[in-house]
């Protein structure tokens, strides 16, 4: 096994944890798993709880269908697949119910939703199914990691903007409301969130350039 | 029937699956470069949407719920496995698109053909568990309101993604700034179609 000579975190390693913050972010660059993430954006709280059950479900997820990669014959791969999912969601959903009701109340169905979320099921087909287990807990934990940044951006500057608080804190000074400053109602709505995560695409391909598509 | 027409036209267009709960953005934006595939991938989603959430309404009430498991058995009066919705859901939703798919191969050749591959993926098409997972939620009072809520969210789906395909078609002559192209003005036009849907709200039939 080469995994027993290669240090556990070679810089090949730590490319596989790093590399989907910035040039191959789940939602930015692969459009992977927006699906369920939006919605949840409104506070930074759930965003991060939210980050937090993903992160969960697809480390534990990539490593078992990793330790699985030689048994399960590649036919009936897609329903091993989405049981090991689903019932790390219901894990996951469980234990927010039991520890954090309110939090899993604003949640509702989008912890659920993690089922569907193309990210866990692309990165099990595209990674999970053909390395080892510790490199593909590194892919998931790095994976996890891109998404739940974006989420956590987003959920900053829609509460920020449209509640003046963050984390529930208030941040901005009450003295500013006397001179007339009003939170946006805007950002609260969820359209405004597509229009953050275009502008925070925006931003990052204008750094990085070779990420620009040509149409 | 009025509350029907009702709960149909407020999942069309107040709580649109896309615009109001982004469900189903993976493939909105993955296929949602012409209008002709997009209206395929549309049409499969009413389909799937329409069967799935009643059976799905079914299986809640007579199977899933507390106290669900009544007309089994009296003793089965407290018992609540409504923790197992998901898993079950999802296999009805791969079951249901497999059988969705047979039936229109039956009746309908040119439609199947015209849907192609787009079918299949619908099983992991989020808009569909969403859709019955809010059902679930929303605790609809019959089958009649839950079939118009997944009919409504199925249309919904079908408007926002054509939509968004024929500006998508027209945009590529547009000069776009460079870094925008491709991904990201399709989320700021879907952001403002939004905008434009919330327009809606507050509307009571």
């Amino acid at each position: 096994m080469s995994a027993e000579k290669e240090p556990l975190f070679s810089s090949k390693n730590i490319k596989l944890l790093t590399g989907p913050l910035n040039d191959s972010n789940p939602i930015t660059v692969q459009v992977l798993g927006i699906c369920s993430a939006l919605a949840v954006t409104v506070k930074v709280k759930p965003a991060f709880v939210m980050a937090l059950s993903v992160l969960v479900v697809m480390a534990v997820s990539n490593v078992v269908i990793s330790l699985l990669r030689k048994t399960v014959p590649p036919r009936i791969r897609i329903i091993v697949q989405l049981v090991v999912i689903a019932a790390m969601v219901i894990l996951v959903d469980q234990v927010l119910k039991a520890f954090l009701y309110d939090i899993s109340k604003q949640l509702s169905v989008f912890v659920g939703l993690i089922i569907t979320n193309c990210i866990i099921m692309g990165r099990l087909e595209a990674f999970a199914l053909s390395n080892k287990p510790w490199q593909s807990f590194l892919d998931g934990v790095g994976n996890a990691a891109g998404y739940g940044v974006i989420l956590i951006i987003v959920a900053f500057f829609r509460e920020l903007l449209g509640s003046g608080t963050v984390w529930g804190f208030k941040v901005i000074p009450e003295s500013v409301y006397d001179f007339g400053y009003e939170n946006n109602g805007l950002m609260i709505l969820p359209p405004m969130a597509l229009i953050v995560v275009g502008v925070i695409i925006w931003v990052q391909r204008a750094k990085n350039k070779k990420l620009v598509e040509s149409n | 029937m009025e509350n029907l027409v009702n709960i149909f036209v407020k999942s069309v267009f107040i709580d649109n699956m896309i615009f109001a709960y982004f469900l189903g953005m993976c493939s909105y934006l993955a296929v949602s470069k012409t209008v002709k595939t997009s209206t395929g991938l549309g049409i499969a989603v009413i389909f799937v949407l329409g069967f799935t959430v009643p059976v799905a309404y079914l299986i809640e009430n007579y199977l899933l719920k507390e106290g669900a498991l009544v007309w089994l058995s009296e003793s089965f009066a407290d018992v609540d496995l409504s923790f197992l919705s998901f898993i079950i859901f999802i296999a009805l939703i791969a079951s249901m698109v497999q059988l969705v798919e047979m039936v229109i191969e039956k009746f309908s050749p040119a439609l199947y053909s015209s849907l192609g591959i787009f079918l299949p993926l619908i099983a992991v098409n989020c808009a569909i568990l969403g859709g019955s997972l809010f059902m679930q939620e929303r605790a609809y009072n019959n089958i009649a309101e839950a079939t118009a809520f997944g009919l409504g969210s199925g249309v919904g789906w079908f408007l926002a993604i054509v939509g968004i395909a024929a500006i998508r078609e027209k945009i590529r002559y547009s000069n776009v700034p460079d870094p925008l192209k491709g991904l990201g003005i399709t989320f700021i036009i879907t952001g403002l179609m939004g905008i434009a849907f919330m327009g809606f709200m507050g509307i009571k039939l």
